[in-house]
């Protein structure tokens, strides 16, 4: 698809039927959280839509989120996506390397000064330039200068977002999101430890489409996908209501699907589309699997406190609580081992009980 | 052991949403026989427990019509048994499940004639006649030559 050429004139092109294009019409608008009404508002949008040049960085990260978009259940979705936008540079999935990717960077950056959109995954160091470099510039100089020809910013994953795991205690690099750096361009925080790969796309086509950024909640986040939170989606939420809990992973409760609420999870704070989107195209999410939700689309998700207690033990709050914890470190190890084994003994002592 | 089927979890759950679904489907088929506009309920926006999409597809059951589109992967228009309520999934390429809409209509929009590919078939149809012409009058004017030919 060449650069000034419309969607719809490029489809056409292809050979592709309007009934096909308003298939591809009606899965986007659902993409997007949008009613199945809006298919046609979509299509008429998609067919004059031109080409932008997407600018990705990746910086302190683990690849999850590439690897989350790239292993998305709707490939003929997200391949007309990507040929319908221009990614002129990704450390990952571009074929050049060396200086010549630097110099795609820069062309593209020169090229579509002021309209290209900069994706970005991973956090950035600010204790040490040299924690995380590119071609020998650091992660901190590479993104104020892409970033200030970008028309808008999406930070794809919970460390681009909020830091995410990097920046968990004790913060070794001095990690910080995008939006610690970055203060004059609009962001999309489009978080999760990775992110759902539909929602990553239903940003990338909501910007195809009207060219403009989805609403944001308070964390900057779509609210499209995380206006609700996991609980309030949760098909187990009527366990809650009626207090049937699993109290062990094995126990009554958890083989009949009860709410995972005392196993730790953190659905009731924890704002995404996972109960509703769900994942491995479109087959489970972590709750349905049989374990409590993470809260990984969360800021600081790996900072509070364990992930198998209660959201309603409280918090570990702050660092002074963190170190007299780990100074009793060993003998914890040890007591939460028993203290596991006396809580599985105590729930089967209570459903044998109830039998 | 041998299988996953083994694991004893028996799942008891239900969200409560597929009642008023059934019902949302009742109100919009109303709609429709009074000759208002249809309605498109996207299964993917509501919390279904595991299990609660198959019981809305056997309680609506399955009609008289099925058609099958076939493009960037299968995309099926079933009619339930309820006339005029249809149940409509598309698959992408590597037949995963893209969406799955209940649409209560007369005929599913994708399922009609778009204006834009009929205009395209009438000069797909236009071409094709013309050379078809064309290969019949050259055959014409070949057998006429020969004809001459054995003549003279």
């Amino acid at each position: 698809m060449r650069k000034h050429q419309t969607l719809g004139v490029y489809l056409h092109a292809q050979g592709v039927s309007r009934r096909a294009f308003l298939k591809f019409c009606s899965a986007t608008a659902s993409l997007m959280a949008l009613p199945p009404s809006a298919a046609a508002q979509v299509a008429a949008a998609l067919a004059a839509a031109r080409r932008p040049s997407v600018i990705w960085l990746s910086f302190q990260e683990c690849t999850g989120c590439t690897e989350s978009l790239t292993r998305s259940h709707a490939p003929t979705l997200e391949s007309l996506i990507f040929d319908a936008i221009s990614l002129d540079y990704h450390h990952t999935l571009q074929a050049a390397s060396g200086e010549s990717a630097e110099a795609a960077r820069i062309a593209a950056m020169e090229e579509n000064e002021g309209e290209y959109l900069l994706v970005v995954d991973g956090s950035i160091p600010l204790g040490n330039p040299g924690y995380s470099t590119i071609a020998g510039m650091s992660n901190l100089d590479m993104l104020r200068e892409t970033a200030g020809g970008a028309a808008a910013i999406i930070a794809v994953g919970t460390c681009a977002a909020f830091g995410g795991i990097p920046h968990a205690s004790p913060n070794p690099t001095g990690a910080v999101s995008v939006s610690e750096i970055i203060t004059d361009k609009p962001i999309v925080n489009v978080s999760g430890c990775p992110p759902i790969p539909v929602v990553i796309t239903g940003v990338l086509a909501h910007f195809l489409t009207f060219g403009t950024l989805p609403d944001l909640d308070h964390l900057g986040r779509p609210v499209a996908f995380f206006g609700q939170n996991i609980h309030d989606r949760c098909y187990r939420r009527p366990f809650y209501e009626r207090g049937q809990f699993a109290h062990t992973f094995d126990d009554e409760g958890a083989r009949k699907g009860w709410c995972l609420y005392e196993l730790g999870c953190k659905g009731p704070t924890t704002y995404n589309a996972c109960a509703t989107l769900k994942w491995n195209e479109g087959t489970s999410y972590p709750i349905a699997s049989g374990h409590g939700c993470l809260g990984c689309s969360e800021p600081d998700f790996w900072d509070k406190g364990s992930f198998y207690t209660p959201i309603s033990a409280g918090l570990w709050g702050s660092r002074e609580t963190l170190i007299g914890a780990a100074a009793a470190g060993a003998a914890l190890g040890v007591g939460s081992a028993l203290a596991a084994r006396a809580r599985k003994k105590k729930a089967r002592a209570a459903e044998e009980a109830e039998s | 052991m041998t299988s996953l089927d083994g694991i004893a979890v028996k799942v008891e759950s239900a969200t409560g949403n597929v009642e008023p679904l059934l019902h949302e489907i009742r109100h919009a088929l109303k709609r429709v026989a009074d000759g208002k506009e249809g309605t498109v309920i996207d299964l993917r926006s509501l919390p279904l427990a595991p299990g609660e999409e198959e019981r809305i597809e056997a309680f609506l059951g399955e009609g008289e019509v099925r058609a099958e589109l076939d493009t960037f992967g299968a995309t099926v228009f079933q009619e339930t048994s309820y006339a005029g309520v249809w149940l409509v999934t598309h698959r992408n390429m590597k037949q995963a499940v893209l969406t799955r809409f209940i649409e209560v209509t007369r005929t599913p929009e994708l399922l009609k004639s778009q204006r834009a590919d009929i205009e395209r078939g009438i000069s797909r149809l236009e071409d094709a006649l013309a050379a078809s012409s064309k290969v019949e009058r050259s055959r014409r004017e070949s057998v006429a030559g020969q004809e001459i030919k054995d003549s003279g």
